[in-house]
C-alpha cells in the first residue's frame, strides 16, 4: 500500500444533487477515513445509493466537491479510476455473456498488460480469496446463486486491488448465514488488503459487526456519524426511529 | 521510495538471495512478469533460496502472487524458499496468497473434432425435433384457449386485444404503405423497362396486379410484421420471463397463454390480412403512378387493364394466406419469448432466432400455398 498522504480516502464537501425539481442531497459533507469500514444508512429512497453513485461519477452533481484519494472527481469517464475503486453493485452486475473467470479478468485485461497464464492465476487467486472454488470459474453468471453472485462481483471489484471498495447493500437478498459469512469476508479482506470500505446497507447486523463508523443520511444530509455505540445514543429523531424501532430493538436485545 | 520495482538476485555459492524492491503492485505488472521470469533459471539452479522482502514499498495481491509463485517454484524441487524481512502490514496478504491456487485444475480434455461435429449434429437434430414439438404445443395451447373463449366469450381479454391491434396493426400502417408502395413502383418500372423491348408494355399491368395480389403484397407485409412485431413479442415476453412476471401470473391461477399469448396472436391474425390488403392497394397505386409517369399509360387505361388482368381469385389467394402466416409468426415469436433464460444475451439470441425462424417459415408456407393453390386450380 502507498504511504497515506492524508487521513481521508474520500472527502465530500457541500454536495448538492437533484433530479428535476427534487433535491436529493442538500449540501452534504462526509469524510471517509483511510482504512475504515464506513456504513451508510438512510431511508429507502433517501439518497444513499445516489450519494454512492455521485461519488463514483455515475450521477452528475449540481455543486460541491468530491475528492477521492486526494484527487478531485469531475464526472468525466476516466480509465485510471478503475484502479482507485472497486464497486459491488446490488445485483452484482456481472457481465452475463462472460464466464465467472472472464468477469474477474475483465478489469485486468482492459487495464493492464499481462500474460494469459498470470491472468488465469490471479483470477483464481481472487476467486479463492472470496471463498469460491477454482472450478466455479467456468460457470456463467446465470448459473450462480445469490451469494455466489455477490462473491464473484466482489472478486471482480477487487481485481485491480483498488484501495477503496464501494458496496451497495452487500448482504441484501442473502440468508443470515451467507450474510454473516459475507460480512466476515469483507472484514478479512479489508484487513489483509488494507481497504477503505464504503458500505450502503440496511443490515443492522453488518452495521454492528463490521462497520468502524456509521453515517446516517436523512433529509439529504449526514445527520449523525460515528461508531455504532454513539449512533445508538443520537438524539436525532430519524436516527432514533431507525435504531430504536421495534425491529432494531429486537435485534439488539438478542445480540446482547 | 523506489518508483520502479526491482528484483536483485545475489547468488552466493549454491544459495540464491532474491531481494524484491520498490512497489510490487498491479500497475507494474509487465515489469514484474519480466523480473520474475528473468530469475527463473537462477532459482532452478540454486540449492537454497532466500526471499528478502524488506525492500518492498508497496504490495498488492498481484505482486504477492508473483512472489509466491517464485517461492513455490523453488519449493517444487525440494528447496523450500526462506522468506525473511516481511513487513507487518504485508504479512496478512502474503499468508492469504499462500493459501490460494493450491488445487490445480485438471485441464479439460481436448475434445475429438470428429466427435464434436457428430455431437453438434446430434444436438441440432434433437433441437429441431424439440422446435417442432414446441410449435405444436403452442398451437395446441392456443387452440384450447380459443375453445375456452368460445365457451365463455367474456373471458376474452378485449382490452389487451385492442391494445395489441393498435400497436401491431394501426401503428404499422404508415411503414407498410410506404414499403409496399415502393415495391409496387419498382416492379412496374422493371416491367415497363424490360417489356418495352418486345412491345409488351401493357402486360406490365398484368404482372404487377397478379404478382402483388397473389404473392408479394402478403409476403412483404408478413416479413415486415415478423421483423417489427414478432421481435417485439419475443423481447416483451422474454423480459417478462426474466423478471418472473410469467411465473407470477401462473401462481395467481392464470394461464399465460390466455392472458399474454392469445391476445397477441389473435391481434396478429386479425391485423395481418388488413395490413396485407392495405399493402396490396398501396403497391397497385405505386404501380399506377409509375405507369403514368414512366410508362405513359394513363390512370384510366391502367385501371381498365387491371380490371381485365386480375380477378377476385387472385385477391383471395393472397389474402387467404395472411392469417396462416400471422399464426406462424405469432406462435414462433411467443414461444421463442418463453424460451428466454436468465441472461441478457439469451434475450438477444432468442429475439434473433424468432425473427429468422418466422421469416423462414413464412416463406416456406408461401411455397406450400403456391403448390396447394396450383393443384386446386386457383
Amino acid at each position: 500500500m502507498p504511504e497515506p498522504q492524508d487521513e481521508f480516502a474520500i472527502r465530500v464537501h457541500d454536495l448538492v444533487v437533484g433530479f428535476g425539481r427534487q433535491t436529493v442531497l442538500d449540501h452534504l459533507s462526509l469524510d471517509v477515513r483511510r482504512g475504515e469500514i464506513l456504513g451508510l444508512v438512510g431511508a429507502s429512497g433517501g439518497g444513499k445509493s445516489v450519494l454512492m453513485r455521485t461519488i463514483i461519477g455515475l450521477i452528475p452533481r449540481r455543486s460541491g466537491t468530491i475528492e477521492v484519494m486526494g484527487r478531485p472527481i469531475d464526472g468525466a469517464h476516466d480509465r485510471s479510476r478503475a484502479a482507485i475503486w472497486g464497486i459491488l453493485f446490488q445485483q452484482g452486475a456481472l457481465f452475463s455473456s462472460l464466464t465467472v473467470r472472464q468477469n474477474v479478468q475483465f478489469p485486468l485485461r482492459e487495464n493492464l498488460l499481462l500474460s494469459q497464464e498470470l491472468m488465469d492465476e490471479i483470477a483464481i487467486a481472487k476467486l479463492e480469496m472470496v471463498g469460491l472454488r477454482a472450478q466455479d470459474g467456468d460457470k456463467y453468471p446465470s448459473e450462480l446463486s445469490g451469494g455466489m453472485t455477490k462473491r464473484v462481483a466482489l472478486a471482480r471489484a477487487l481485481a485491480l486491488d483498488p484501495p477503496i471498495l464501494f458496496l451497495d447493500e452487500p448482504t441484501s437478498g442473502l440468508d443470515p448465514i451467507a450474510a454473516g459469512d459475507f460480512d466476515a469476508l469483507i472484514r478479512t479482506l479489508q484487513k489483509t488488503l488494507g481497504l477503505t470500505v464504503f458500505m450502503v446497507t440496511h443490515d443492522l447486523a453488518s452495521l454492528t459487526t463490521v462497520c468502524d463508523r456509521v453515517a446516517a443520511l436523512a433529509d439529504g444530509r449526514i445527520v449523525a456519524i460515528g461508531p455504532m455505540r454513539e449512533l445508538l445514543q443520537s438524539e436525532h429523531p430519524w436516527v432514533r426511529a431507525y435504531f430504536h424501532g421495534k425491529r432494531s430493538q429486537m435485534l439488539q436485545h438478542e445480540m446482547r | 521510495m523506489n518508483s520502479e520495482p526491482l528484483l536483485l538476485a545475489t547468488p552466493s555459492g549454491d544459495a540464491l538471495e532474491l531481494r524484491p524492491e520498490g512497489p510490487w503492485i498491479a500497475a507494474n505488472v509487465a515489469k514484474l512478469e519480466t523480473l520474475s521470469r528473468s530469475v527463473g533459471v537462477d532459482v532452478d539452479r540454486s540449492r537454497a533460496v532466500t526471499l528478502d522482502m524488506s525492500g518492498i514499498s508497496a504490495l498488492d495481491t498481484l505482486g504477492a502472487w508473483i512472489l509466491e509463485k517464485l517461492s513455490r517454484k523453488a519449493a517444487s524441487s525440494g528447496r523450500p524458499a526462506e522468506i525473511v524481512g516481511v513487513a507487518d502490514h504485508f504479512s496478512g496478504l502474503l499468508e492469504e496468497v499462500r493459501q490460494v491456487n493450491r488445487h490445480t485444475l485438471a485441464p479439460a480434455a481436448a475434445p475429438n473434432p470428429v466427435l464434436l461435429r457428430l455431437s453438434d449434429l446430434g444436438k441440432s437434430t434433437v433441437g429441431a425435433r424439440e422446435d417442432v414439438a414446441i410449435f405444436l404445443q403452442m398451437l395446441g395451447a392456443l387452440f384450447m384457449a380459443v375453445i375456452g373463449i368460445v365457451r365463455r366469450p367474456r373471458s376474452l381479454r378485449l382490452t389487451s386485444l385492442v391494445y395489441q391491434l393498435n400497436r401491431i396493426g394501426f401503428q404499422a400502417i404508415p411503414i407498410v404503405v410506404l414499403i409496399t408502395f415502393l415495391i409496387g413502383a419498382i416492379i412496374a418500372q422493371q416491367g415497363f423497362f424490360h417489356f418495352r423491348r418486345f412491345g409488351a408494355e401493357s402486360y406490365t399491368v398484368d404482372m404487377v396486379g397478379i404478382l402483388v395480389l397473389r404473392e408479394l403484397g402478403v409476403l412483404i407485409v408478413a416479413i415486415m410484421v415478423a421483423g417489427r412485431s414478432g421481435s417485439a413479442y419475443t423481447a416483451e415476453l422474454g423480459s417478462m420471463k426474466m423478471r418472473e412476471e410469467i411465473d407470477a401470473l401462473s401462481t395467481m391461477g392464470l394461464d399465460p397463454v390466455d392472458v399474454l399469448i392469445l391476445p397477441r396472436v389473435a391481434a396478429l391474425v386479425i391485423a395481418l390480412p388488413i395490413l396485407a390488403f392495405i399493402g396490396s392497394i398501396a403497391a397497385l397505386y405505386g404501380g399506377g403512378l409509375v405507369a403514368q409517369f414512366y410508362g405513359d399509360m394513363g390512370p384510366a387505361i391502367y385501371i381498365a387493364r387491371l380490371h381485365e388482368a386480375i380477378s377476385v381469385t387472385h385477391f383471395e389467394v393472397g389474402i387467404l394466406k395472411a392469417p396462416f402466416m400471422a399464426l406462424v409468426i405469432g406462435i414462433v415469436a411467443c414461444s421463442e419469448g418463453l424460451r428466454v433464460k436468465g441472461s441478457a444475451e439469451s434475450l438477444g439470441r432468442q429475439t434473433t432466432t424468432s425473427v429468422v425462424k418466422s421469416i423462414f417459415l413464412v416463406i416456406v408456407l408461401d411455397g406450400l400455398f403456391a403448390i396447394f393453390f396450383a393443384s386446386i386450380g386457383m
